[in-house]
């Protein structure tokens, strides 16, 4: 570090340097406190958006049910999808891209730290914002998709509030998948040459490449719905202009938007496996392009959402092909895995409980999936909830089971305390069964001809007895996510310390202390290997059998102390910072002040949200203290 | 971890997806008036019989997959923590094949799904054809009969329920005035959006006659769920006498308070052949014939003087309804009770 002091005050403001307590938290700038946060933060918002879920099974569980209004049950259920998707899924992603991403690349921290801190300030102020709605009871209430025209021509604040809010969360994906990209092509560790990196950040890469390209095409169709709904415009709403285009726009986010959703997911089961079956990864560079793969025909799918639509046989055929397609490498990705647990030494741990999870559930959300490319018969799935069934298989069965195996496989390393295992069985096992219960029986109801999104059925349909079986289903997971909660507190105090190393890792994490110190390595680590902490314990024989160095030859090898010991002397770490918090605080005042044509409320946010990227430009990363 | 564990979680795993399997076989046996697996026209046959044999390839795979994952579950638990499995890296054999495979399994799924793509997208041609234009409105379907013109110009238009013929193709060109609505007799055919600046083509026959129950399936706001609708067909010389019959106006009601009130407030929105109308504006139903449909607010009442009544009282403690900007819907017009009582009687008397 130079001696001589860089920094000037040229904020107004002393720099926050509380350690411990709230500001603490306010000011962090630090990559795994910020992943906490996203993490702790998506969990509250997977509460609520499950209680809206049971207050939606609770009105279906009979015919004619009463327990909601018409409007309450289409708020609902638009802000449960809009919830799971954009404030659980997204986020419980992006808590593991901050927290693990960089420490799997062996760096200290992600490339621009501020500019991380101002996305998860950002990200809660969207949710905040999206949320306060219902205290006006005006939820956004036309879908997550927001078809035009209904989303133009929709009465009450609902769906102005649905387009400023995913324009907020929009901005603090684009921002932190551009950090991500960064970081990942500029801040690995020496040695960690592209096809080194662990499968969980080459999955990472692909997902913000996605994002950074996605999020554009969505935010253009956001503001043309503001801007119909509050300036008058005419880009979707009226019959000169052309409803179908916010369609086309919206699914060419939606598709890449499903993969966005998925594959942390798939990076996580693909690091899990290895390690619970003492094998590496089967086909580790067939995985990673058939990621890649997946990416690049995710593009050229988009209006498989949209065979009833009328866009001609033409057009129906080009996607319904291009949908069978990708269903190939997707595939491809589940055979891998299956060829990893073959001739493995399998431990039936929880992380690999849910990893297995995953694979059985997305294997039948990946079947369902290729029948709705049968077009034909697409038109009579689609609306149903047959649709409903297959992307709770692949949302419900893949991300969230396979983002549960990376919670409890990361959580000794994030909290330095194991899960108890027998609660986590108990929790896995009531999620299976719940999950089946509730989702199965949709395939059933859809094909019976139930319809999506309707508030009530009436009897005499063949509809009662599946949607009762449901909701008790429902009423499973919502035990089994109390079970985890259990478990949390449980452990919390009596937990069984976990040791840097708990479960025979593969990967640089588990080289160092749990929870890792702020700069998570004293001393960079150089890597060697694919899955080079697992070289530095073991060696294969000439048969390819397993043999673990011991310890005295680790270091003979040559390697094996690296990441370990030296001393943390003189690491400097990027400072705390107020800004990114006061940038992001401004966003919701400028949408409740354009929501309630308050302009005056929308100057002050858009002031307060410029002073801070003002200032944030003005000081230094790191400030010299004294 | 113990073979007893592995035992116990192996059971569970099998137990769980046979429940799955379970789930869906038992389905095909139920009877449901939308179900899409007891197809009765020829375009919804069609679809069934591309979806049948891609759900049982969906099963073999399913059970062939899962199996392998259960299998290797099973047979590669650990024993002991002394394990040493042998380090397999991958194999290009094994990846060729495993993407070789479901491509040409793809393919074979894909030959007929686009023949039959082609198939349904083709316009029904000849003299029998009926044409009809379905068009869809917050929260009710009309029906505009195009082949069918009225003595005094224009052509019959009903509402909730479609007559048609059977044995004879009916081309319907589906669109909307407000929102996007979809259309769908599942036992007929497939669905087709309904939107608003759009043409959009979709036929269907029905061999048998009978009552094929439908719905709205594109949420369109407040009353989705309450936009149903059926399919009525009939045979052939069934159908030609309910044209005629629908072609005749309306007979004059006896009562002049009644016309007064059609006049002032229901001719705002409805009409009523050879007495008046909204200018021709069409944003409710023509009621010239309203006793003769079973059903109707968009096929969720049982046509009979009692839910007249009430609806008339007070439509939307029937039926969700809101203001909407495309034009006002129904509301509560503070009749009184013998108001109520004429128009029950004139509008049940209405075959
Ligand atoms: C307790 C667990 C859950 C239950 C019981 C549940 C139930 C439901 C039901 C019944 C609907 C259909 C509502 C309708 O069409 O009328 C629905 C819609 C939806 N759910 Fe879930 N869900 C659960 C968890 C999840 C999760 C974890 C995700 C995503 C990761 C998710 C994503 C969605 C989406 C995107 C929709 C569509 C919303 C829309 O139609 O706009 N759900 N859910
Ligand atoms: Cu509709």
């Amino acid at each position: 570090m130079t001696t001589a002091s860089v920094a000037q005050r040229s904020s107004a403001f002393a720099r926050p340097t509380a350690k411990t307590g709230v500001w603490s938290w306010m000011t962090t700038v630090d990559h795994k406190r910020i992943g906490i946060m996203y993490g702790v933060t998506a969990m509250v918002f997977f509460v609520l958006g499950g209680v809206e879920a049971l207050l939606i099974r609770l009105q279906l569980a009979t015919p004619e049910g009463q327990v909601l209004s018409a409007d309450q049950y289409n708020q609902l259920f638009t802000m449960h999808g809009i919830t799971m998707i954009f404030l659980v899924v997204m986020p419980l992603g992006a808590a593991f891209f901050n927290y693990m991403m960089p420490i799997m690349l062996g760096a200290r921290d992600v490339a621009f730290p501020r500019l991380n801190a101002f996305s998860y300030w950002a990200f809660l102020g969207g949710g905040i914002f999206m949320y306060s709605s219902f205290f006006i009871n005006q939820a956004p209430d036309g879908g997550w998709f927001g078809y035009a025209p209904l989303s133009v021509k929709l009465p009450g604040h609902g769906m102005t509030v649905y387009a400023l809010g995913l324009i907020i969360l929009g901005i603090s994906s684009t921002v932190a998948a551009v950090n991500f990209l960064t970081t990942i092509v500029n801040m690995r560790a020496p040695g960690m040459s592209l096809m080194r990196m662990p499968v969980f950040v080459w999955m990472t890469f692909v997902v913000q490449f996605l994002l950074v390209f996605a999020l554009p095409v969505l935010t253009v169709a956001l503001f043309q719905l503001l801007f119909d709904r509050t300036l008058g415009t005419q880009f979707f709403g009226d019959s000169t202009s052309n409803p179908i285009l916010w369609q086309h726009l919206f699914w060419l986010f939606g598709h890449p938007e499903v993969y966005i959703l998925i594959l942390p997911a798939m990076g996580i089961v693909s690091e899990i496996l290895p390690v619970f079956s003492k094998k590496p990864l089967f086909g580790y560079p067939v995985v990673v392009f058939s990621g890649i793969a997946i990416g690049f025909m995710g593009w050229g799918v988009w209006a498989h959402h949209m065979f009833a639509v009328g866009l001609g046989p033409v057009a129906n055929t080009a996607f319904a092909l291009s949908t069978m397609f990708i269903a190939v490498p997707t595939g491809v990705k589940i055979f891998n895995w299956i060829g990893t647990l073959w001739g493995g030494s399998i431990r039936f741990k929880t992380p690999m409980l849910f990893s297995l999870g995953f694979i059985a559930m997305f294997i039948i959300g990946g079947l369902s999936g290729v029948t709705h490319a049968i077009v034909p018969h697409d038109y009579q799935q689609t609306d149903t909830y047959y649709i409903v069934a297959h992307f709770h298989y692949v949302l419900f069965g893949g991300a969230i089971f396979g983002l549960f195996a990376g919670i409890y496989y990361w959580w000794p390393k994030i909290t330095g305390k194991l899960l108890d295992e027998r609660v986590g069985r108990l929790h896995f096992w009531l999620m299976l069964i719940g999950f089946n219960l509730t989702f199965a029986p949709f395939h059933i109801l859809g094909l019976q001809g139930m319809a999506r999104r309707t508030y009530q059925y009436p009897k005499n349909y063949g509809f009662d007895f599946w949607n009762l079986v449901s909701t008790v289903g429902a009423f499973v997971i919502a035990l089994s996510i109390l079970t985890f909660f259990w478990n949390v507190i449980k452990t919390r105090k009596r937990g069984e310390t976990a040791g840097a190393d708990p479960w025979d890792g593969r990967t640089l994490e588990w080289t160092i202390p749990s929870p890792p110190p702020e700069y998570n390595f004293a001393e960079i680590p150089v890597v060697h290997a694919l899955d080079d902490f697992w070289h530095r314990k073991y060696v294969e024989d000439k048969e390819g059998r397993l043999v673990p160095v011991p310890a005295g030859a680790q270091e003979a090898a040559g390697h094996a102390t690296e990441g370990y010991g030296g001393d943390d002397h003189g690491i400097h770490m990027p400072s705390q910072s107020y800004m990114p918090l006061i940038a992001a605080i401004g966003l919701p005042i400028v949408g409740w002040g354009i929501t309630f044509e308050q302009y005056w409320l929308a100057i002050v946010g858009g002031v307060v949200t410029f002073a801070g990227l003002y200032a944030w430009a003005l000081e230094p990363s790191t400030e010299e203290l004294h | 971890m113990t073979g007893r564990n592995a035992r116990r979680n192996l059971r569970g795993v099998w137990t769980a997806l046979l429940t799955v399997l379970g789930l869906f076989l038992v389905a095909c046996a139920k009877n449901a008036p939308q179900d899409t697996l007891a197809p009765v026209g020829p375009v919804a046959e069609q679809a069934d019989n591309l979806f049948r044999p891609v759900f049982w390839i969906a099963v073999v795979i399913f059970f062939l997959v899962e199996g392998a994952l259960v299998y290797a579950m099973w047979r590669f638990r650990r024993r002991s923590d002394a394990d040493a499995p042998k380090q397999v890296h991958g194999n290009t054999r094994l990846e060729i094949l495993w993407t070789i495979i479901p491509a040409v399994l793809l393919a074979a799924i894909g030959v007929p799904t686009v023949i039959t793509i082609f198939d349904v997208a083709e316009k029904p041609v000849g003299a029998n054809v009926v044409h009809v234009k379905v068009i869809g409105h917050q929260w009710w379907w009309e029906y505009e009969y195009l082949d069918v013109e009225l003595p005094g110009g224009g052509n019959l238009k009903t509402a909730n329920e479609l007559v048609i013929p059977t044995g004879r193709w009916v081309d319907l060109t589906v669109t909307s005035v407000d929102v996007i609505h979809s259309f769908w007799v599942p036992k007929l055919a497939g669905k087709q959006d309904a939107i608003p600046g759009k043409d959009n083509f979709i036929k269907l026959r029905a061999d048998q006659p009978g009552v094929y129950e439908g719905q709205c399936a594109e949420y369109c706001a407040l009353s989705h769920a309450n936009m149903r609708l059926r399919v009525i067909a009939q045979p052939s010389a069934d159908f030609d006498n309910w044209v005629r019959g629908q072609v005749a106006p309306a007979p004059q009601p006896a009562d002049a308070q009644i016309v007064d009130r059609f006049l002032n407030t229901c001719f705002q929105c409805h009409t009523l052949r050879g007495i008046g109308s909204g200018g021709g504006a069409t944003t409710g139903p023509d009621l010239t014939h309203f006793a003769s449909r079973s059903m109707f607010a968009g096929s969720m009442l049982e046509t009979n003087a009692r839910n007249l009544a009430a609806w008339l009282d007070n439509p939307s403690s029937l039926k969700p309804l809101a203001d909407l900007p495309a034009g006002p819907t129904m509301r509560d017009y503070d009749l009184s009770q013998s108001e109520i009582d004429a128009l029950v009687a004139y509008l049940m008397s209405l075959e």
